[in-house]
């Protein structure tokens, strides 16, 4: 494994991996579809809170999960199938680009081009701001508990 | 009132054939283009949202595909949700980011909005396209 497989573990072929891809990424399509429809039932549909909330709070735990079993020497094999179930099928189902994309595009569609404009800033800016933080704090944790 | 239960099935096995497509084509693309760039995340997240905006505007009320809502989150909830990821993203970026990569970062994050708006346009518009043929046809 080199250069980004270093960084981003490379969760093999092996029919473990793709069994709990598949079952992770239906856990985290119910939960997306379940959380999305409880924001928007509480913040209304005229801007798209709901994909907002699932994308932040996704790029939050990836980040603590990248902080908890991604040391900067690549993946152990004893993690491997944990990340595939948890990231790669949870986490990564849970979010979503194309939900964000065919939302913003309504948003221009439909003449609102200053809201299709924030949805775009916050998405960007709050999902990386939420994936930095939950990893230097676990990070901070994990340094302070092994001294 | 519609029953949720088929609803819900739908999403769930829609999201899992999505989340195992994703790993698939990111497997196939790490082993084509080599770990130097994020090509698996970008090629997933494009597609997805060519997807979603085609097949939206094919099934919306009034196109030339009338099918159930089940069928449609399967689709739209389900699989494209599933196929694309925001989360990895961020990782991605995130992990570049610590590595000082700062211009590639922003040229991945921009690039990466920008190519995911143009191909969620350019599927609406094909799909609106056959919609339109196909009422002049009827």
């Amino acid at each position: 494994m080199t250069g980004m497989a270093d960084a981003i573990p490379s969760v093999n072929l092996a029919p473990l991996s793709l069994t709990l891809i598949l079952l992770g990424g239906a856990l985290g399509g119910l939960a997306r579809y379940w959380m999305t429809g409880w924001v928007s039932a509480s913040a209304g549909v005229s801007f798209p809170w709901g994909t907002l909330v699932v994308n932040v709070s996704g790029a939050l735990l990836i980040g603590m999960a990248a902080a908890a079993w991604m040391p900067p020497g690549g993946l152990s094999e004893a993690w491997i199938p944990m990340w595939a179930w948890l990231v790669v099928g949870i986490l990564g189902s849970y979010t979503t680009v194309s939900s964000f994309s065919l939302q913003t595009l309504i948003l221009l569609r439909d003449g609102r081009p200053m809201q299709a404009l924030l949805n775009i800033l916050l998405s960007v800016t709050l999902c990386l701001s939420a994936a930095a933080l939950a990893y230097t704090a676990v990070r901070g944790v994990i340094g302070r508990v092994s001294l | 009132m519609i029953s949720q239960r088929p609803i819900y099935l739908a999403v769930a096995l829609g999201s899992g054939l999505g989340a195992l497509s994703r790993h698939l084509l990111s497997v196939a693309a790490l082993a084509l283009m080599g770990p130097t760039f994020a090509w698996g995340t970008l090629v997933v997240n494009l597609l997805g949202s060519w997807l979603i905006g085609f097949y939206a505007a094919l099934t919306e009320p009034g196109g030339s595909f009338a099918v159930s809502p089940a069928t449609r989150q399967f689709v739209l909830t389900g699989f494209c949700g599933g196929f694309t990821t925001f989360s990895i993203f961020s990782l991605e970026a995130l992990i570049w980011l610590q590595q000082g990569r700062v211009g590639m970062v922003a040229g991945y994050v921009a690039g990466s909005v920008t190519l995911w708006m143009l191909a969620v346009w350019v599927g609406y518009l094909q799909g609106m396209g056959i919609n339109r043929l196909e009422r002049r046809a009827r």
